[in-house]
């Protein structure tokens, strides 16, 4: 094949999700009765069936989702740089994730429980309705994992969760990959470490 | 719905060669019996792939195009874009393990196999890799040598394309190597420190095109994906390379679906006479024959096919005479490490994805002479600024309250938030270095697979069962490798992750089955009593079938399993068309 015409044919489908047809017919089912799921490229038939079961499936209510918003952004606010986790879409990232890794459900519904519960304990509200100022009272008790009070540990093993599931939702947007200043994921030539960089380190090719 | 005219037809033809199988075996058998004029059917249990089909196409896609960010799930094992279908553990179709004995089996239900995933480090085996016994008195040499085989490779190298250099190593042999890519900055620093160590490093030797060596592939363009499947065809898959022209000939019956039941042998005579399978979506059972049969289905599945192939004739298993199929199973070693490398802490950013995977390796290097355990190891590096996915910063918690690791030098508490946590994920980012060894163990006749007495697969076909043990040889080799990593990570000034992996866990040495190396299960020899194949993979007992997988290697190497099973593949298939010309078969 030549380079222009697999270029071509790339530019086409790493448009991903984008370029799929939805009057594209979906491809054969193995048995009639089922009912057709259409198969997105790139994915197989029985993964296109999974993810509508996991996308059809409510599991986070509202309020669990609006707490996990206002946490997110206290563990990634937006900066001089790029946006806030809510921003970057990772409320939704962490209502589906919960779902298709099952093991997160009930540490996630409990510690946002916990962390309900605690507010309550000390402010007589729940964590959505009370102040900034209130949030990071409780936030600084959970947030150190080398320090915090022992009879907190719950809800410090809660917040190490969402830290990681924030970052990883961050990190892996459109957002934060730019944030990251990810330079890959296109046709390239590779011709080595850049000249400066090498210098830098004091490395050289011809050592 | 499935067009099931091409099933019912392929039941009307006696083909030339019909072959279990589309990995690099099956692939390399099809190529080549093709081109040289055979009828040759193939089944393949899995669906069709051609990584250039939108529809099958992820390469170059965001994570952000998968709902899971790119992390696996129980239909991809290795993350949401690899290119395997199927893994450790398919619906319907179960394995069992003896006595409480480990053994993951790994296996991609799709054409090309486990091809389209795989890491591309394609390694000659040397001539010590075929003459272990003679060397240390462990194990069985095999019946041919690496001269044998050495034409094969060379073939091999050329009709395939592997990139390296040659570096005149005894056991490492040279090749026709096209240019490897130039090292990435923190391979030229691992160099460094291995310089310093007196541990050799030396470029890869993968099968990428970085050069372009004929109109039907493309040249590689450094994605970094190959794990993928690549759309212009520039890194070896055996769907891609071999059987997409072996289709091209018009000679080509392709069957996906097909998930073989038995291989059926005329009473008479005792020679195999076909295969019956089961199409796996419309259930219907059909049978494929063929003057010749070659099994190419992983080292697992021929040896099941095998030993499931019962008759009258054949009371134990077709072509075990021996009683030999199933034993002498065997997997690579693996252990691994890593590392973060705070010389690389805000590193200026470039693309450095370059091909999928490492641009340097570390052969095996030292005398066993001087050590506690046989055998050796290659080290696989890993690192650098790779696509951020699902994963990114998971457990920072673990390293930004570490001395020295904040951006003003100071130690701070691990774990927080807000934005000096948002720095510190920019700040870590592309610092980390991977180590990972793959040796090889040694093979054991007690290590096997066989029946499970009980259990059937979804299909009514009797399933796997395992009984493998790593011995003191490999848990030796393990902690080596574990003591090696870090000395490389200390002479780089880095810091290792984790805690080091100790006794209680075998140094980390990988359960069995997880390096995806599993060879063994049907060995070549000589003496007919205590092998299944001679050494041309004929089996002794019935002379028209064939193994062309990795189940006739008589011992593992230090080396990935592919460039082998290519090699003997090709020579099998000369093998065949040779015998047929002479009226032999």
């Amino acid at each position: 094949m030549k380079r222009r015409d697999y270029l071509k044919n790339m530019g086409l489908s790493s448009l991903g999700l984008a370029v799929f047809n939805p009057d594209e017919k979906a491809i054969e089912n193995l048995e009639s009765a089922k009912v057709p799921v259409k198969r997105p490229n790139g994915r197989t038939q029985e993964e296109a069936e999974m993810e509508a079961r996991l996308q059809a499936e409510v599991f986070l209510n509202k309020h669990e989702l609006d707490t996990i918003t206002i946490l997110s952004d206290i563990i990634i606010p937006a900066d001089g740089k790029s946006g806030s986790a809510s921003q970057s879409g990772v409320t939704a990232f962490i209502e589906f994730i919960v779902k298709d890794k099952p093991e997160f459900k009930t540490p996630m519904r409990g510690g946002l429980r916990w962390l309900d519960s605690e507010s309550n304990k000390r402010f007589g509200k729940k964590f959505i309705e009370i102040t900034a100022a209130q949030r990071i009272n409780i936030v600084d008790d959970i947030a150190y994992p080398g320090t915090a009070p022992k009879h907190l540990s719950q809800g410090v093993s809660f917040f190490t969760l969402m830290r990681n599931l924030t970052a990883t939702g961050f990190f892996s947007s459109k957002m934060g990959i730019a944030d990251l200043e990810y330079k890959g994921n296109t046709p390239n030539q590779w011709n080595g470490v850049p000249d400066d960089v090498l210098k830098q380190y004091g490395l050289s090719y011809d050592a | 719905m499935i067009n099931s005219s091409i099933y019912i037809q392929s039941q009307q033809e006696v083909f030339d060669v019909v072959i279990v199988g589309s990995g690099a075996g099956g692939g390399m058998a099809a190529h080549t019996l093709t081109k040289a004029g055979a009828k040759v059917c193939v089944l393949e249990a899995g669906q069709p792939f051609d990584p250039a089909d939108p529809k099958d196409m992820t390469q170059l896609k965001w994570p952000y195009e998968s709902l899971r960010r790119g992390a696996s799930s129980s239909l991809r094992n290795f993350g949401d874009f690899d290119a395997a279908y199927g893994g450790w553990d398919i619906e319907g179709e179960p394995y069992t393990r003896k006595d409480g004995t480990k053994f993951d089996w790994f296996r991609s239900r799709m054409v090309g196999g486990r091809t389209n995933h795989w890491g591309r480090i394609s390694l000659r085996f040397g001539p010590d890799d075929f003459k272990r016994k003679s060397i240390d008195g462990l194990g069985d040499d095999w019946p041919i040598g690496y001269d044998d085989v050495k034409p094969y490779y060379d073939k091999v190298d050329k009709m395939i394309g592997v990139f390296g250099t040659n570096e005149g190593l005894r056991n490492n042999p040279d090749g026709f190597f096209l240019p490897p890519p130039k090292p990435r900055l923190h391979e030229l620093m691992i160099k460094k420190a291995n310089k310093a160590l007196g541990i050799p490093t030396y470029p890869s030797r993968m099968s990428m095109l970085t050069k372009p060596i004929n109109n039907e592939r493309g040249q590689c363009f450094y994605c970094g994906q190959c794990n993928r499947g690549c759309s212009a065809y520039a890194d070896f898959s055996s769907s891609s390379v071999l059987i997409k022209p072996a289709a091209a000939t018009g000679n080509l019956t392709m069957l996906p679906f097909a998930m073989a039941r038995e291989v059926l042998t005329d009473p008479a005579t005792g020679l195999a006479t076909g295969v019956s399978y089961v199409h796996t979506g419309t259930m219907q059972e059909y049978t494929v024959k063929g003057k010749i049969v070659v099994l190419a289905a992983s080292a697992g599945e021929t040896a099941r096919l095998l030993l499931n192939s019962k008759s009258s004739r054949f009371p134990n298993g077709l072509a075990n005479s021996s009683g030999v199929v199933g034993k002498y199973l065997n997997d690579s070693t693996g252990a691994s490490r890593s590392a973060i490398i705070p010389s690389l802490f805000n590193r200026k950013r470039y693309n450095e994805d370059g091909v999928g995977g490492m641009h340097i390796y570390t052969p095996w290097w030292l005398d066993n002479a001087k050590l506690d355990f046989p055998r050796g190891y290659h080290i696989e590096y890993g690192g650098g600024m790779g696509m951020p996915n699902y994963g990114f910063g998971w457990g920072i918690e673990g390293l930004n309250g570490r001395e020295n690791f904040t951006r003003d030098g100071l130690k701070k508490a691990a774990g927080g938030y807000g934005a000096t946590l948002k720095e510190d994920y920019r700040r870590f980012y592309g610092s980390y270095v991977s180590f990972a060894g793959r040796g090889e163990p040694v093979v054991r006749e007690d290590n096997y697979c066989e029946i499970d007495p009980n259990v059937v697969d979804k299909y009514g076909i009797p399933v796997l069962r395992f009984n493998y043990k790593w011995s003191d040889y490999e848990v030796k080799q393990a902690k080596h490798m574990q003591e090696t990593f870090e000395e490389i990570i200390h002479a780089m000034g880095g810091e290792p992750m984790g805690k080091k992996p100790g006794a209680d866990s075998n140094y980390g040495l990988a359960d069995p089955g997880r390096i995806i190396h599993e060879v063994g299960t049907a060995r070549m020899g000589d003496n007919k009593n205590t092998s299944v194949l001679n050494s041309n993979c004929q089996a002794h007992d019935v002379k028209n079938l064939f193994v062309a997988d990795a189940a006739p290697f008589v011992s593992q190497g230090d080396k990935n399993a592919t460039w082998t099973i290519l090699a003997l593949s090709l020579r099998t298939s000369e093998y065949i068309i040779d015998q047929r010309k002479k009226g032999n078969l």
